[in-house]
Order: C-alpha cells, then sequence, then structure tokens
C-alpha cells in the first residue's frame, strides 16, 4: 500500500531526518519527496510505500503523530487514494 | 506523485473546513426475524443485527485512520418493526425497541433506525400498536430512532395518521420531559420517506432494499461554504459552478469510504447520500453559505433562491462523483444543529414560515425545531399536514422532527447537546386548527400523480 505522509508546521533543523530515521527504522521505502516553505510554515510532501513495512499501520501512524508532537509540527499519514479519488474523475 | 496544491486542499478541506464522512449506515433486512412468538422474534432479531454489524465501528474506525477522513457515526437501519413484530400476540413493541437498543448498544452504533412504521394509505395492526408504544419506546431506549411515513406523493396524505402523530409527539415530548422532550428528536414524520436513508432519525431499511448493504452519508457545509469564499461578488453562474465542483470532491471522498468499507464488511454498497449536513460546530452551518451569497443573516427575503440554487448545485456535483444517489440527497437545514440558523432565529430573521418555504426547495423538511411546550397536538397536526402537502404536491421527501419543550416558552432556550445542539423555542400560530384536524380521512392523491 502506498501512502502520503505530510509535514507541516514552523520550519526547524532535522525535520527530514527526523521522518525518514522513523521510515527506515520500520522498512518503510521512501518513493519521492518533496519540500517547499510558505511564509515560514515548512511543507513536506512524502510517498511512501508501506508494503514491506515491519510495522502496522496504526502503530506507525502513532509513532509518527508522536514525533510531530515532539517537534511541534503536524505530522500525517494517509491512504494516497485519498487524494486520489477527491480529485480525479 | 499527486499534485502539492491537491494534497494540501484535501487536508485543508478535512482540518480546517471540518469535511469529514457524517455516516456509515448498514441497512439489515429482519424480514426472516418474524415469530408467532414475540420473545423469539425479538432474539432473532438482536442476533442477526449483532452478527451483521459485528464490524462495523471497527472497519469504519479503521478506514478513519488509514484514510485520515473523520467518520463521525456508524449507525444501523432495520425493517420497519411495525412489519417484522405484527406476526406475534404481543400488544405492546416496547419491548422490541428494547431489543434493537441492546444490540446496538453490543455493536457499539451511536442510533438505530427503523422503529417504523408506513401508514400513507392506511394502518394494519402492527402499524397501530407500533405507533402507540413510540412515547414509551423512545423514552426508555437511548439509541432508537422512529419514523412514520403519513404521505406519498402516489396515495396523498393519510389525515387520520397526522392527527395521531400530533398526539405522539405531545406524549413523547411528556414522558421525556426531564430532558427538555428529546424523545421528539429521535422521531421523524415523513411524507415520501425513502427507502435507503443514511441518515438519522429516519433512516429505516425499506421493504424493497437487499438483506444487507452499506449507505453512507457524506457532508462539508464548511468545505462549501470556503470554497464560496474565493468567489465573493461574481456572478450565481460561478457561484453554481463552484458548489458542483465541490460537491463532486466531497462526494468522490464519499464514494471512495463507501467502496472500501463495503469491501471490508463484504456487503454490497448501496447509495451514497449526497447531503449537507450542519453541525452545531463553528464552520459546519448550511446557513452561513447562504449568508455567504450575500443574505445578510438567514431567513432574509432571497434565502429561498439561495438554498435552492445551493441544493440543485450539491446534487449535480454529486450525482457524477457516485455510482449509485439515493437517500434524501440536498441541504438539510435542522434549526438546532446548525450554528447559522440558530443565531438567525436568535436575531429574528428566522422564522416557521420561511422555513418552512425553504423546505420546498430543500432535501428535508421542518427539522429540529423547538416549539413551546403548550403548543397543542392539532396544531402539531395542521404543521405537519402543510409539511406533508408540499412534499406531496412538489415530489419530494419532507420531514417534520418537531420538539414542544414541556414547561417552555417562546425564547427559552433548549439544549440537547452534541450533535443534536441547541435550539431557541420559537413561535407557531395562534390561531386554532383543530376543527381542520379533527376531520380525519384521506387527502387524495395529487392529479399529477397518475402518470401511468
Amino acid at each position: 500500500m502506498k501512502s502520503i505522509i505530510t509535514v507541516i508546521g514552523k520550519d526547524k533543523t532535522g525535520i527530514i531526518a527526523a521522518v525518514s530515521n522513523i521510515l527506515a527504522d520500520a522498512n518503510v521505502n521512501i518513493l519521492d519527496i518533496s519540500q517547499t516553505i510558505l511564509q515560514e510554515f515548512f511543507t513536506m510532501i512524502m510517498l511512501v510505500d508501506l508494503s514491506k513495512s515491519s510495522k502496522a499501520f496504526n502503530e506507525l501512524k502513532e509513532i509518527l503523530e508522536q514525533k510531530g508532537t515532539e517537534l511541534d509540527l503536524s505530522i500525517r499519514i494517509q491512504h494516497e487514494d485519498i487524494f486520489n479519488s477527491m480529485h480525479n474523475i | 506523485m499527486i499534485n502539492q496544491n491537491k494534497i494540501m486542499e484535501t487536508i485543508k478541506m478535512i482540518e480546517k473546513e471540518k469535511l469529514d464522512i457524517r455516516t456509515i449506515t448498514m441497512g439489515i433486512s429482519l424480514r426472516d426475524c418474524c415469530s408467532f412468538d414475540g420473545a423469539k422474534s425479538r432474539q432473532k432479531i438482536y442476533d442477526k443485527i449483532t452478527r451483521y454489524a459485528e464490524n462495523l465501528v471497527k472497519v469504519g474506525n479503521e478506514i478513519e485512520a488509514e484514510y485520515g477522513i473523520p467518520i463521525i457515526n456508524k449507525r444501523i437501519s432495520v425493517t420497519p418493526i411495525a412489519l417484522i413484530a405484527e406476526s406475534c400476540d404481543d400488544k405492546d413493541y416496547v419491548e422490541f425497541a428494547k431489543t434493537l437498543d441492546r444490540a446496538a448498544s453490543t455493536v457499539g452504533v451511536n442510533f438505530i433506525g427503523g422503529y417504523s412504521a408506513l401508514v400513507h394509505k392506511g394502518y394494519s395492526k402492527g402499524d397501530r400498536i407500533l405507533i402507540s408504544s413510540i412515547p414509551e419506546a423512545l423514552s426508555v431506549t437511548e439509541k432508537v430512532c422512529s419514523s412514520i411515513n403519513i404521505a406519498t406523493s402516489k396515495n396523498g396524505i393519510n389525515m387520520d395518521a397526522v392527527k395521531e402523530m400530533g398526539q405522539i409527539i405531545k406524549k413523547t415530548a411528556e414522558l421525556t420531559k426531564e430532558q427538555d422532550g428529546l424523545g421528539c428528536a429521535k422521531f421523524v414524520v415523513f411524507a415520501n420517506a425513502v427507502e435507503d436513508n443514511p441518515f438519522m432519525a429516519g433512516a429505516f431499511h425499506g421493504i424493497g432494499e437487499a438483506e444487507c448493504i452499506i449507505n453512507v452519508g457524506v457532508s462539508g457545509p464548511g468545505t462549501v461554504k470556503s470554497a464560496l469564499e474565493t468567489v465573493k461578488g461574481e456572478n450565481f453562474n460561478v457561484v453554481a459552478e463552484t458548489i458542483k465542483k465541490t460537491a463532486f470532491k466531497i462526494t468522490k471522498m464519499g464514494q471512495l469510504v463507501a467502496t472500501e468499507a463495503s469491501r471490508r464488511l463484504n456487503v454490497p454498497f448501496g447509495i451514497i447520500d449526497l447531503s449537507l449536513a450542519p453541525t452545531p460546530a463553528i464552520g459546519d452551518s448550511v446557513a452561513h453559505i447562504l449568508e455567504e451569497m450575500g443574505i445578510e443573516s438567514c431567513g432574509a427575503h432571497g434565502t429561498t433562491a439561495a438554498l435552492a440554487l445551493l441544493n440543485d448545485a450539491v446534487k449535480k456535483g454529486g450525482v457524477m462523483a457516485a455510482s449509485q444517489v439515493g437517500g434524501l440527497s440536498g441541504a438539510f437545514i435542522p434549526v438546532s444543529e446548525d450554528a447559522g440558523m440558530i443565531d438567525a432565529v436568535l436575531n429574528g430573521s428566522l422564522n416557521l414560515e420561511k422555513l418552512e418555504a425553504m423546505t420546498c426547495v430543500c432535501s428535508v423538511g421542518l427539522d429540529m425545531i423547538a416549539i413551546p411546550g403548550d403548543t397543542s397536538a392539532e396544531t402539531i397536526s395542521a404543521i405537519i399536514a402543510d409539511e406533508a402537502a408540499i412534499g406531496v404536491i412538489n415530489n419530494k421527501t419532507t420531514a417534520i422532527r418537531l420538539i414542544p419543550v414541556p414547561g417552555k416558552g417562546v425564547g427559552e432556550m433548549v439544549e440537547f447537546g452534541g450533535l443534536l445542539g441547541r435550539a431557541p423555542i420559537m413561535p407557531v400560530s395562534k390561531f386554532s386548527s383543530a376543527d381542520f384536524v379533527n376531520r380525519g380521512g384521506q387527502i387524495p392523491a395529487p392529479i399529477h400523480s397518475f402518470k401511468n
């Protein structure tokens, strides 16, 4: 299953490292990554492949959310289909 | 990868604009649960509901977590109980309501609909018993919702039933007076009731429906309002297009959730209900959409036209996004559940008469309206008759959910809490309709119903 991870919040050092470490630990492959800074707000979007993940979806979601709280960012993971379905005919 | 802006748009819709799936409702047929013995019938009902809906809440929560879209309610609708219970010799169906309540608690849903009867052309034995037990059933259960269909465009209006509904509403309010008549919030009187409505309190699993189905109700007034904020001052062609596009996106998401729920539960998908259902939360109001179109306060002149455009554009956008559309589909205007409606009543711009006009062009009817506790049963019946006439003549569903709040009068507030919200008590006409209501009989079907 492919999912989209979005990270939104105030820019600071080590955000990408923090998130990708969690993903590496869970054996989740990053397929694509993009980031922008809009009015001091850091926005990162990652497309990841969970098919070989060692962690269950909810567990990974919790770890990411916890890291988000720690870094004062919002980190979400959502099945890619929600974005595909909403915007495509 | 998917376009970044689109990803951010989806997240904004969910986070800021309160876009959600309002309900996943499992419709379950109870037609094989009849028995000459009431206790046996109830056991069959309990067993069947708890077996079919065992994983409903779990699957709903899984989808919510994986897709990151809130699914507010998981619910169940069943075959109208009057049809099931009348095979037994019981003289009272309150025990059936208790059984539904217990089954709902066991599987963890927050409402179960179908304590219902269809009497648009007349009563059968079971209908009579069920209707007379509604006040008690709603006062001793928590999750059971009841609905009665009293009119259809094909058959006209059963005025005997209309008369009785006024009395039932009064009695239900009286039996739940400690909670400001809360029982009435779980009771809907319908004209042209639909068989696949996923929304409460009016959901039941129609007799033409399959064994078990998944119906999904989407929502998202906040998203529509927010989209309209980007086209301030533009003409109505632009407004309609904007609403259509937003409704399309909302509904696509509903379709995704419905397909996924249906697959995981191994239950066929029924319909998507394309409704804009408000909640009392700020930013989740249908009234605010109308105000965004340029109405100073909901209820001012122009409101009906604005609502007509909204209702139509939502359907047009949604129809293409869903494989099967049904239910009530349109904009809901429940007063107590909509922050903008509540404010409009409080500041005097919205009254019962304007709401009645609005129900001609939206998807339901006079919904969640608190009226003085001393309103007579005949007046309530007359309000029901007016709404039913609007539904019957216009070939649309109209629903009436009125709460005559015991011991309270015009201007006082009543708090129901949660999704049911809070409502200012609204005045009704001081003039009597008693002689009209007491005639009874049937108002015949309109001439345009004879289409064969």
